[in-house]
């Protein structure tokens, strides 16, 4: 359920200024969220009992075809893992939202969205008629009340639900519960999409994702000091393309 | 098997063509050490098309090999690995574009041919697009992901001669870019041709 005005909301982390929020809306087990984030904004993804799966894409807002592009972003960072500090890249060599806080350190790079077939596979069904949907659905939903349609849906990313690799290749699935979360940075004007839906992997045979909580508030743009922009060269590169596409 | 297809695609350029159901594609590494960048479309619905985190899922392992389907954004298996002599092929690296380039190499290297190029005009040929490029196929290129998460592009285990064949499991248009990249090992710093064979 979505607090309007986002400022009255109760449940508030003690950290987050509440009388500054500009969103703040609880996702329950199979709800989406889809929302235009402006530069500088910070929003926080809350797992509150542990048990939350965000399964999520971002778009630019206002040129939707450039997109979240999870091939660059394990890539260019030379790592297939997220966490903190870490830049969600675009197809066209800008970042699209830095990770400036994860309390979580359970995420997901390599597995993508539950389908229609996966939930039907595990539960019984999958649609969004029913009472287990699913995320790439979900996606689909939100992307064509942008206008936008199926091939809009880049492969995308789990928090919270953690898959790591073997050596030779074998996925390993996390699914430790753990409340916790993770805080995103707009680095340019964002569409950012998620559902809260058991992950692909979850071995469960009920369907089960506890609530989601997302706040959001509005930042300053990062500034030209800030570690995050200044972790790698190939982050402050990142930066300065977004810079020369602003200026 | 009877041959009905023989083509050399060039260093550094673009391919693409539909392989019918039953068909089977064989890419051939000529001098080693060559990356080849591929997505699958359904000829008859191209908003259906290869996905690699399907793929991933589907036999719970990054690397591609002999038995791997190669599946659909939709669930489907497009073309199934029937042959493999490099034993090992990468699914999470993605393509090297104009973009990421100046990322990962400089700036400098903005106007260097890229994969993306490839991908994107011969797309268009088909009355496809940027909105249809998604995470690709790097057949001859390795990629493993190490306890830490950090990932190598390492040198390749691919040699001169080696292939790697995939039957269609329905009518596939496959869209190949012979990869350009000069700047980390994946090609030996030196692009090659490789050559593609349809038998059925």
């Amino acid at each position: 359920m979505q607090t309007l005005p986002a400022n009255t909301a109760t449940h508030v982390p003690e950290d987050i200024d509440a009388k500054q929020l500009i969103w703040a809306e609880t996702f329950s087990s199979g709800e989406y969220g889809s929302r235009v984030l402006k530069r500088g904004t910070r929003v926080r993804l809350v797992d509150v009992d542990g048990d939350a799966c965000c399964q999520f894409i971002v778009h630019h807002a206002s040129r939707p075809y450039e997109r979240l592009n999870v091939a660059d972003t394990v890539k260019v960072q030379w790592n297939g893992y997220l966490g903190e500090g870490k830049l969600l890249l675009s197809d066209m060599g800008r970042v699209l939202m830095s990770i400036v806080r994860d309390t979580s350190g359970r995420h997901d790079t390599f597995c993508g969205p539950s389908t229609a077939w996966s939930n039907a596979k595990r539960y019984g069904d999958g649609e969004n008629y029913s009472k287990q949907p699913n995320a790439r659905d979900r996606f689909l939903l939100a992307l064509l009340k942008h206008g936008m349609g199926k091939k809009d849906i880049p492969p995308s990313l789990n928090f919270f639900k953690g898959v790591t690799i073997g050596e030779d290749g074998s996925l390993h699935f996390n699914g430790d519960a753990k409340p916790s979360f993770i805080e995103l940075r707009a680095e340019m004007d964002v569409l950012v999409t998620f559902a809260n839906c058991p992950h692909v992997l979850d071995p469960r045979p009920g369907y089960t994702a506890s609530p989601l909580r997302a706040f959001a508030w509005q930042g300053p743009p990062t500034l030209a000091d800030d570690p995050i922009r200044n972790a790698s060269p190939e982050a402050q590169r990142a930066f300065e393309n977004v810079d020369d596409w602003l200026l | 098997m009877n041959p009905v297809y023989d083509f050399t695609i060039p260093a550094r350029a673009p391919w693409s063509h539909v392989v019918k159901a039953g068909q089977s594609l064989r890419i051939v590494d000529l001098e080693g050490n060559q990356a080849v960048d591929c997505i699958l479309y359904d000829a008859a619905d191209p908003t259906e098309r290869y996905s690699a985190q399907e793929t991933i899922v589907a036999q719970n392992n990054l690397f591609l090999t002999v038995g791997t389907k190669l599946m659909s954004t939709e669930g489907r298996p497009m073309m199934t690995v029937t042959a493999d002599n490099v034993g090992r092929h990468d699914t999470i690296g993605g393509a090297c574009s104009c973009e990421s380039n100046t990322l990962r190499y400089g700036h400098h290297t903005k106007h260097q041919h890229a994969c993306v190029e490839n991908f994107i005009y011969e797309l268009g040929q088909h009355g496809l697009g940027k909105r249809d490029v998604v995470s690709n196929i790097n057949f001859f290129m390795n990629v493993p992901v190490m306890p830490d998460g950090a990932l190598g592009i390492v040198d390749g285990i691919s040699a001169p001669g080696k292939f790697v064949e995939l039957k269609a499991d329905r009518d596939t248009l496959v869209v190949i870019s012979n990869c350009p990249q000069i700047n980390n090992p994946c090609n030996g710093f030196n692009p090659t041709p490789v050559r593609v064979t349809i038998t059925e």
